[in-house]
């Protein structure tokens, strides 16, 4: 029965027809042929997809990052590792993290790291705006990532109204309403906005940098950023106080301290002084 | 026709007999004018409290004639340009005028916080005099209980008026307080639902507010100082023991004229510290706060001081939940044990602290004199006690701000807090006590051999001996030894009797002793010999 032969010989045989009687010469002949092609299908596609030696050196650095690259090898490499694929243990990957970040790590002097503790503190900065743009420019390269726009002055049409209220709400939990910072859990804080300027917050924003969230532009636009800008740096910052001394804007502690301090401190001396006169 | 002259000198003598004549009232105006009080800078304490509430009543009544006490959602557009355009209740938008378009505004609002701190501050300190002193003893209990009364009546005072301007942070006192109500077992989700009208915030929470806080709570303080007052004319205040001074008599001054005017002085004093105090430092900015939304919640959110420890106990208290297996299950939460059981048992131990003391010293007699602190150790200590649970908790309440300023991890305060407030009582009873002891120890040595001159004589015999100066004439057995008094020993050399020092002053001598006068007649008059000094028997060539 043919369908029995049929059902005994393969699937592809099947569908292939009915063979066609051929030579062993030609079937030699074939089978070499397609050997070859199989070989120089896997190695082209090799030379094509797998990474060569020549693909470190592509694409070349632009001078820069190279400068940038010189001035990782040196003080950031120990923890964040060669080519900043970062150390188990001692620094992060800095791969993907953006020229935002190492803008906001580098400029406020919190990188280089004095010691590993719960947080890096602001510190007396020790690379100078160059030197911080070509480490930018280095990590940008390495990896990509968040870029603050270009300027100094980042808040120039912001809306302080509708800033304060972003402020309030997404800010002043750790930062606190005046803007002085605040403790969160293990020794870990939220730094006080005093000293920060305006292409540090966007890159902190952008960058979420220790125990930040990363405010990125589908949450907060950049609009809303400049808005959230304008509000700390003018009104937390340049407006002054109209009720006198702010007893530093801590609220109602040292409002505290200070009616003992100052008003029970006073009266006292004063009842000191009217009982004596007797 | 003859003209009348008008005798001046005449008028006052004339409207008193007019008055008298009428009122029948110069005999009961007598008495009390004739009152006499005693005087110590420390009687003064609870002065500073009636002053600030006088102040607080004042500026208070300013207050109302500018704030909108409604919760009705407005657009603001006055003068604050940060503000501007952002929806917000009546109420905050009012206060916000109040502090930047009404003329004076900022200052009276500041005055009238600062006042309210100041008020609590004074009551605080004006009960820890009574308390250290035992001026709380029979038969004063009534006027202790009402002045407990008075800090909790203040307290209430306090938060309905922090919570008023509807800003960021009282809103959230505000919730907090709501979340308090609610975790009281079988009522609090009534009382929540009758206090905010349903569930919180509401619509009518500031107007209730309102009502309480400057109609219903001043009623009650001003009702509960009438009776304070009148009881400590009725009562008699207490005094210090003294020469003259017994438990039977008062030895002060008169009411009129130099009690009074030095009250009416005083409370110009405390006026003026207040008004300083509004005018140089800037009190509650709740234009930073913005207005209140339940999703707006700040770091370092505190309440005024003295709800503080409420803060710091909520704070330290583990998180043990009590669940009850009734009908499908009943949670008492662990707010309830911080915020509702430890103030009850506070109202309760300083207000039945009187009793408890006189049934354990069996003492049910009269006591209108004072006792030094170092006298009734154990009390001074229960103080300290209290003082430091106080402390520790305050701090607490504050301790997100220590954490961060001082570079301390807030954990770390947490158990700091919890371990201190266990330990740190017991420590601070214990050390006092020694204190009490060595204090009352060194009075006996030098009623005993009298003071210490800091000289020391060599005896023919190679010996050392300190000089004393002996406080009294020895009596015919030569002894100077005097009876302790429980009042200040003098201990100071040559500075001895129970009249404080000659030359008048306060920081320094504004007096120079009296020159003798000369008359051309008679010789002048030699001045009186100095007393005696004690030396170490050498003379100095």
């Amino acid at each position: 029965m043919t369908s029995d032969n049929d059902r005994r010989r393969g699937l592809l045989a099947r569908l292939r027809g009915r063979p066609v009687a051929r030579s062993r010469g030609r079937r030699r002949l074939g089978a070499a042929v397609r050997l070859v092609a199989a070989l120089m299908l896997a190695g082209g596609a090799y030379t094509i997809l797998a990474p060569g030696a020549s693909a470190q050196e592509n694409p070349p650095l632009s001078s820069a990052a190279a400068d940038g690259k010189a001035l990782f090898d040196v003080s950031c490499v120990s923890c964040h590792g060669r080519n900043a694929q970062g150390v188990e243990g001692r620094g992060p990957s800095l791969i993907g993290v953006g020229a935002a970040s190492v803008e906001f790590q580098v400029s406020t002097g919190r990188m280089p790291m004095a010691r590993q503790e719960a947080q890096a503190a602001r510190k007396p900065e020790v690379f100078n705006r160059d030197q911080v743009d070509q480490l930018a420019a280095y990590i940008q390269e390495l990896g990509g990532g968040p870029v603050v726009p270009a300027g100094d002055n980042l808040h120039a049409d912001g809306n302080i109204a509708i800033g304060g209220e972003l402020y309030r709400i997404n800010c002043s939990q750790c930062h606190a309403f005046s803007g002085g910072g605040g403790a969160l859990s293990s020794g870990k804080y939220a730094p006080s906005l005093a000293p920060a300027t305006d292409r540090q917050i966007y890159a902190a924003m952008l960058s979420g940098p220790q125990n930040m969230p990363v405010f990125g532009d589908n949450q907060i636009t950049p609009e809303q950023k400049a808005d959230i800008i304008a509000y700390i740096q003018q009104t937390l910052k340049e407006q002054g106080d109209p009720g006198g001394f702010n007893l530093g804007r801590y609220g109602p502690s040292t409002e505290g301290i200070a009616i003992f301090l100052v008003g029970i401190v006073a009266l006292v001396f004063a009842s000191l002084w009217i009982a004596g006169k007797s | 026709m003859k003209r009348r002259k008008f005798d001046m000198a005449a008028v006052p003598g004339n409207t008193a007999r007019a008055v008298d004549d009428r009122f029948q009232v110069a005999t009961p105006l007598r008495r009390l004018l004739n009152k006499v009080f005693p005087d110590h800078w420390s009687f003064l304490l609870g002065e500073i409290a009636l002053f600030s509430f006088v102040v607080l009543l004042l500026t208070g009544v300013f207050l109302t004639f500018f704030f909108e006490p409604t919760m009705t959602e407005v657009i603001y557009n006055g003068s604050y340009a940060p503000l501007r355009g952002t929806p917000m209740s009546a109420a905050y938008a009012s206060t916000l005028d109040i502090s930047f378009d009404v003329r004076g505004g900022l200052i009276m609002r500041q005055m009238h916080h600062w006042a309210a701190l100041l008020f609590m501050a004074a009551i605080v300190v004006h009960m820890l005099r009574v308390f250290f002193t035992g001026a709380f003893r029979k038969p004063r209990e009534t006027n202790w209980i009402i002045g407990s009364l008075l800090f909790w009546v203040g307290f209430l005072a306090g938060f309905t008026g922090y919570s008023l301007p509807d800003d960021g942070l009282s809103g959230t006192g505000l919730r907090i307080a709501s979340a308090i109500i609610l975790s009281i077992p079988v009522i609090g989700t009534w009382v929540s639902a009758a206090v905010f009208d349903g569930e919180f915030p509401g619509t009518i929470i500031i107007s209730r507010f309102y009502i309480a806080h400057v109609l219903l709570v001043p009623a009650l303080l001003v009702a509960l100082i009438s009776a304070h007052l009148g009881l400590v004319f009725k009562q008699k205040h207490t005094q210090w023991p003294g020469p003259g001074r017994t438990n039977g008599n008062v030895v002060g001054e008169r009411m009129f004229p130099r009690y009074a005017i030095k009250q009416g002085g005083f409370f110009m004093v405390v006026f003026g510290v207040i008004a300083l105090l509004g005018g140089l430092f800037q009190i509650n900015p709740l234009w930073l706060f913005g207005p209140y939304e339940a999703w707006v919640v700040s770091a370092a959110s505190q309440p005024d001081w003295y709800v503080m420890f409420l803060d710091g106990s909520t704070r330290l208290m583990p998180d043990w939940e009590i669940y009850l297996p009734i009908g499908e299950g009943y949670v008492i939460p662990p707010l309830f044990w911080p915020t509702v059981v430890l103030p009850g048992i506070l109202v309760g131990l300083s207000t039945l602290y009187p009793f408890l003391e006189a049934r354990y010293l069996k003492d049910y007699r009269s006591h209108n004199l004072l006792q030094r602190p170092r006298d009734v150790p154990f009390r001074t200590g229960l103080g300290a006690m209290a003082i430091t649970f106080f402390v520790i908790l305050t701090l607490t309440g504050a301790n997100d701000v220590i954490a961060d300023k001082f570079h301390i991890s807030l954990n770390a305060m947490t158990w700091a807090g919890r371990i201190g407030l266990l330990l740190l009582p017991p420590l601070a009873y214990y050390v006092t006590y020694r204190i009490c002891l060595g204090l009352q120890q060194h009075d006996r040595e030098v009623l005993a051999h009298g003071v210490e001159t800091g000289i020391i004589r060599r005896m023919p015999d190679g010996r050392f001996v300190e000089v004393h100066q002996p406080l009294t004439t020895p009596d015919e057995h030569g002894h100077t030894e005097l009876p302790y008094a429980g009042w200040v020993v003098p201990k100071k050399m040559n500075r001895l009797g129970a009249l404080g020092p000659a030359i008048r002053g306060f920081f320094y001598p504004i007096e120079k002793p009296a020159e003798a006068p000369v008359s051309p007649g008679h010789p002048p008059v030699e001045p009186r010999p100095e007393r005696e000094e004690v030396g170490s028997g050498e003379t100095r060539s």
